[in-house]
């Protein structure tokens, strides 16, 4: 996760090319997407990375390409409190038992309010250009602020 | 488990009322309905069926026909047989959410029971609501009295359920010629009407936990064309799955449906074709007409409104004996020919024979379509024909007062 997809990546559907290889005799009835391939009863009870997701389903897909800044993940700061995985909108804060794993880039639409919810000092969450490169911007982490009596 | 309704063989019973019985023999899960005149009796005899206990479903109250279409699409895609009623200014402000149930492929049933647009407020019958839905995506399948509409009702069903449908469908009848004139209806005993239609076999239903499913997904230009492209195929090829349903129910009850239904059509040189209740004041005229003055006319009625029964239409016209057609539309046309005008000729216009066609506008607001003035028409046709052309206006209005109202004419000679 040190990296993950970049915009620059063009992992998209359009960038797939699924958009030539499915014609209009193809394409599910209704728009209805189903969410895995075939019958999965447990789901609820299963890891997204153990469940049997359909191409089509935004899990598979990637948005990569909506954005233009993006949030680098501090793991020598992080408390482990959970904040960011509460308050992200697209489920894009990858966490297991408690303990934050990192950025699900594939989702992350660059929105920063995990790195507003941030409570440690320094922050373990910055947005940074979605061009620069993580582990220089780890390199460079800010240090811990004075209080300021 | 629901009670069995006790029928006569034959009930007096206007069309409100024959479609609601028809609604509960359907065994309707769901209906989310907002009363509107004169469509309100169809979903208010359905509440009275859940209320005695004549149905296992569920009636909801909501505050607009806009939530209504919305609710009978959430109870379309959680996997339920649905249906609603609607007219008029109800049916405008359905409008946004029909073309939602048709892209999403949800074969709800949604009767009409037609009635004007305002301005001016009306609640009288014309078919411009029937018009505003006719490129939503939906079936519209029109019923000229009230067995139709209780058998037209049952077939509804049967035709958007068919999984090589799956389309809404629209089943209408004139606004009080039709809703509310009491006659003579032949019901089906409750099992034979529900076997007819048979069980509700869902598609990608919301509430099957084993395959959790999105509708009613976004697409933009990359996904959008081919979807509807997808629907435009399956509506056009939903005439064969009519035909059969239509072809089942004639072995059930005798009674014989067609997506075109023509009347006195083999020798006649001039012909009608309208919509509604007018139908049977059209082939009545034709009759006397016949007798009276021995003007050969015929009646050509589509049944099936969409999809556009472009093919069987052009059957009927296309006959060496017939000279002049002259397509009757009961809505403001605004701006243009008349809707079926337009159809019909373009269906024509690849004939060999090409019949004269002209186009009337009439029956406005409930205005009324009298014998006299069909057989008018009639005589004005006969005039055509034997003129070899078009001899007044192409567009005229019939039954209006004031001066004589017409537009564009001939360049045929």
């Amino acid at each position: 996760m040190s990296r993950g997809v970049l915009a620059t990546d063009k992992r998209g559907i359009r960038e797939l090319g699924a958009e030539e290889k499915v014609g209009w005799d193809e394409v599910t009835q209704g728009v209805a997407l189903n969410s895995f391939v075939g019958e999965n009863e447990n789901a609820a009870f299963l890891k997204a990375e153990e469940r049997n997701y359909n191409d089509f389903s935004s899990y598979t897909a990637t948005v990569a390409s909506w954005r233009i800044i993006k949030p680098v993940y501090n793991r020598d700061v992080c408390i482990d409190c959970q904040n960011c995985w509460v308050w992200c909108p697209d489920t894009s804060i990858v966490s297991r038992d408690k303990q934050m794993l990192g950025i699900d880039y594939d989702h992350c639409k660059g929105c920063g309010v995990c790195v507003e919810v941030c409570p440690t000092n320094p922050k373990s969450l910055l947005m940074f250009n979605e061009a620069s490169d993580n582990d220089e911007e780890l390199a460079n982490w800010p240090a811990k602020e004075k209080k300021v009596k | 488990m629901a009670k069995e309704f006790d029928l006569n063989e034959v009930e007096v019973w206007d069309g409100n009322y024959a479609t609601s019985q028809a609604l509960r023999q359907a065994q309707i899960d769901v209906v989310a309905a907002y009363p509107i005149t004169p469509s309100t009796p169809i979903v208010e005899g359905y509440g009275s069926y859940v209320a005695n206990g004549y149905i296992d479903g569920e009636f909801v109250m909501v505050e607009s026909e806009h939530a209504a279409m919305s609710g009978c699409i959430g109870a379309a895609a959680a996997g339920g047989r649905v249906a609603t009623a609607t007219s008029s200014q109800g049916y405008a402000l359905m409008v946004e959410v029909l073309y939602q149930a048709s892209g999403m492929r949800l074969p709800i049933v949604l009767t009409v029971a037609n009635r004007a647009l305002a301005s001016p407020l009306n609640v009288r019958g014309d078919h411009s609501d029937m018009y505003l839905g006719r490129d939503s995506g939906w079936i519209q399948i029109d019923a000229f009295n009230a067995q139709e509409s209780y058998d037209l009702a049952l077939c509804a069903f049967k035709i958007g359920e068919d999984h090589s449908v799956r389309l809404p469908v629209m089943m209408h009848q004139d606004g009080f010629t039709t809703s509310h004139k009491a006659q003579n209806v032949y019901p089906l005993k409750d099992d034979v009407a529900y076997n007819f239609i048979g069980d509700y076999k869902p598609v990608d239903e919301m509430l099957d936990f084993t395959r959790p499913v999105t509708h009613g997904a976004q697409t933009e230009e990359d996904w959008h064309y081919e979807h509807k492209a997808k629907q435009h195929k399956a509506l056009m090829d939903s005439r064969q799955v009519i035909d059969q349903v239509f072809a089942e129910f004639k072995e059930l009850t005798g009674r014989e449906y067609k997506r075109v239904e023509s009347y006195m059509m083999d020798d006649a040189e001039v012909a009608l074709v309208l919509l509604g209740s007018s139908v049977e004041s059209a082939v009545l005229a034709a009759k006397q007409i016949r007798e009276e003055e021995g003007i050969k006319v015929g009646v050509i009625a589509p049944r099936c409104f969409r999809p556009f029964p472009y093919d069987l239409i052009r059957d009927e016209l296309d006959r060496s004996s017939l000279k002049a057609v002259c397509c009757m539309d009961k809505s403001a046309p605004g701006g243009a020919m008349g809707a079926l005008f337009n159809e019909v000729a373009a269906a024509a216009y690849t004939t060999d024979s090409r019949p004269l066609i002209s186009n009337y506008i009439y029956g406005l607001g409930g205005r009324d379509f009298a014998l006299d003035e069909a057989k008018r028409i009639m005589r004005e046709q006969k005039a055509h024909a034997d003129a070899g052309h078009i001899t007044t206006n192409i567009q005229q209005f019939s039954g209006l007062r004031g001066p004589k109202l017409g537009f564009y004419e001939t360049r045929r000679s």
